[in-house]
């Protein structure tokens, strides 16, 4: 299914003086009644790419959309590139972000990438590409265009800049959104199963697109059901089950000697 | 007297009264007096004015209440909750009646307690708050119907990229939504043009009130209710080729149905 497999994957590995651009600890996230995230940690370095697998329920899209305050945590600590969350209750007793310009500006340094692609649909693709870094970042608008025409150019939709996203296929649409994410510049590329959606046809374009991004040592944090993506661009691989990362370690360890029972029959049944 | 005779000064006795009857229908609607064309553009484009004015801060009120309905605190809520109940509950010329009259006195009173000269509110402010007021209400709801029908992605990739309350309405939010509320905001306009004609009873010069005034002079009642009725013809003519266009656009990311029949 995937083409570039046969490619020999040079891992970009983190120095262990690099700066730690993502990190999470004891998490734990409620909804209502339940307890989905139950103390989770996390880190990530400069140049690292994180693999977070697991199960449907087990918690990692929660986890990754806790990093940039889509979902709340109920407790913990979030530090992105080295600046805590500043977290606060509300009146309902729910927690919520305490400084609104503070996590506004930490989530315009994440470039997130979704299942569903959720490009804006009333805006062509260049539009979309340009839509934070002109309005949210500031940047001037012909200096934007011509980044934005290259980002388009780079996942291979230079042709496709005045379209809009309704009229183009799932995988064009989500490398349009791996555009957009790059349009920003982002310190942290985070992928909530940008595969997932996609016809199995669609799913190498995409893929490898992410996998030159890995190679060149984007800092990212990927949740994904591509086990063999995973251990061929992950430099670390986090199994979560059941909110707590059961199994962590180097690709080669989870998937080459994983240790936990519960991974050792993950394995087997995704793969 | 031959047959033939009494039809033929018939015909001429019917082609008479027509030709007087439609030469002075031309000299009753005549824009210039002592015809009553001017009168009747006058409140049309009275009518208008009102009709815009209204439209305008409906959607003002609409999308902040849809805002306050959908985000807003339980207090925000409950108070917009009876808001749009009560004026879509009652009836619209009792309404106007209500808002108007005793608007106006609540305003002179307030102004005297505080020391103030009372002032005479202008009869087009007046219509474009009442019959603002009105829409308001009905907006909100549309408006709140819209909202919801945005797929909730796009607006959660814009807050995920850093975009703060104000810029993620302005460039998200109302654009995205504006596909499903066009249909329903295009019936309140044509709505708001007719219900312009409710501000006849307080005596606003508008489109209604000229031509009651016409017909009244001149006794041609159909005559000028009839012209009334194709002026109002023609302005929902017009507006349904503008709001066809502003549709076409608003849809602008949108496949159309005829493709994917």
């Amino acid at each position: 299914m995937m083409a570039q497999s046969a490619v020999p994957v040079l891992k970009h590995t983190a120095q262990d003086g690099a700066a730690e651009a993502i990190h999470v600890e004891n998490l734990h996230k409620r909804f209502g009644e339940l307890h989905v995230l139950k103390g989770v940690s996390l880190s990530a370095r400069d140049g690292e790419v994180i693999a977070i697998i697991g199960g449907s329920g087990s918690g990692k899209s929660t986890l990754l959309r806790c990093i940039n305050c889509l979902e709340n945590p109920t407790s913990g600590i979030i530090r992105v590139n080295g600046e805590e969350i500043k977290l606060r209750a509300d009146s309902h007793g729910h927690t919520v972000p305490a400084d609104r310009k503070q996590i506004e500006r930490i989530r315009s340094k994440l470039g997130m990438v979704f299942q569903n692609f959720n490009l804006w649909s009333h805006m062509t693709l260049i539009e979309n590409v340009i839509e934070v870094p002109v309005h949210v970042l500031g940047v001037q608008h012909d200096v934007a265009i011509r980044e934005a025409e290259k980002l388009l150019a780079r996942v291979g939709l230079a042709e496709k800049r005045d379209v809009y996203p309704a009229y183009l296929s799932g995988g064009q649409q989500q490398r349009a959104a791996i555009a957009r994410a790059l349009a920003i510049n982002p310190r942290v590329m985070l992928f909530d199963e940008p595969t997932s959606a996609l016809d199995p046809e669609l799913v190498g374009e995409v893929l490898k697109v992410i996998g030159d991004l890995a190679r060149e040592g984007r800092t990212m944090v990927l949740v994904t059901h591509e086990m063999k993506f995973a251990r061929e661009v992950a430099t670390h691989v986090v199994y979560l089950y059941n909110g707590l990362v059961e199994e962590e370690g180097p690709p080669e360890q989870i998937f080459g000697a994983p240790r936990s029972e519960r991974l050792k029959q993950f394995i087997r049944n995704v793969g | 007297m031959t047959a033939a005779d009494a039809s033929n000064s018939g015909t001429t006795l019917i082609d008479a009264l027509l030709s007087a009857s439609a030469a002075g229908i031309i000299e009753l609607l005549s824009p210039y007096p002592p015809g009553w064309g001017g009168a009747l553009l006058v409140g049309l484009l009275h009518s208008i004015e009102i009709a815009l004015g209204a439209t305008c801060l409906g959607l003002l009120i609409g999308t902040g209440g849809a805002y306050g309905k959908l985000y807003g605190g339980p207090v925000v809520r409950d108070l917009l909750a009876v808001y749009t109940t009560i004026v879509r509950a009652v009836p619209e010329l009792v309404l106007i009646l209500l808002l108007y009259y005793a608007g106006t006195d609540l305003i002179n009173q307030a102004l005297t307690a505080m020391g103030y000269q009372r002032v005479d509110i202008s009869g087009l402010a007046a219509g474009i708050a009442v019959l603002g007021f009105v829409q308001g209400a009905y907006s909100t709801e549309v408006i709140r119907g819209a909202i919801l029908a945005i797929p909730q992605g796009q607006i959660e990739a814009a807050r995920a990229y850093g975009m703060s309350p104000g810029l993620l309405l302005r460039r998200i939010t109302l654009p995205a939504m504006l596909p499903f509320a066009i249909p329903g905001l295009a019936n309140l306009w044509l709505i708001a043009t007719k219900d312009t004609a409710l501000l006849a009873v307080v005596g606003f010069y508008e489109l209604a009130l000229a031509t009651r005034q016409a017909a009244g002079v001149t006794k041609a009642y159909f005559t000028f209710f009839f012209a009334a009725g194709v002026l109002y013809l023609l302005l929902s003519l017009f507006s349904n080729l503008i709001i066809g266009r502003i549709e076409a656009w608003s849809r602008r990311g949108m496949p159309s149905l005829k493709e994917a029949r």
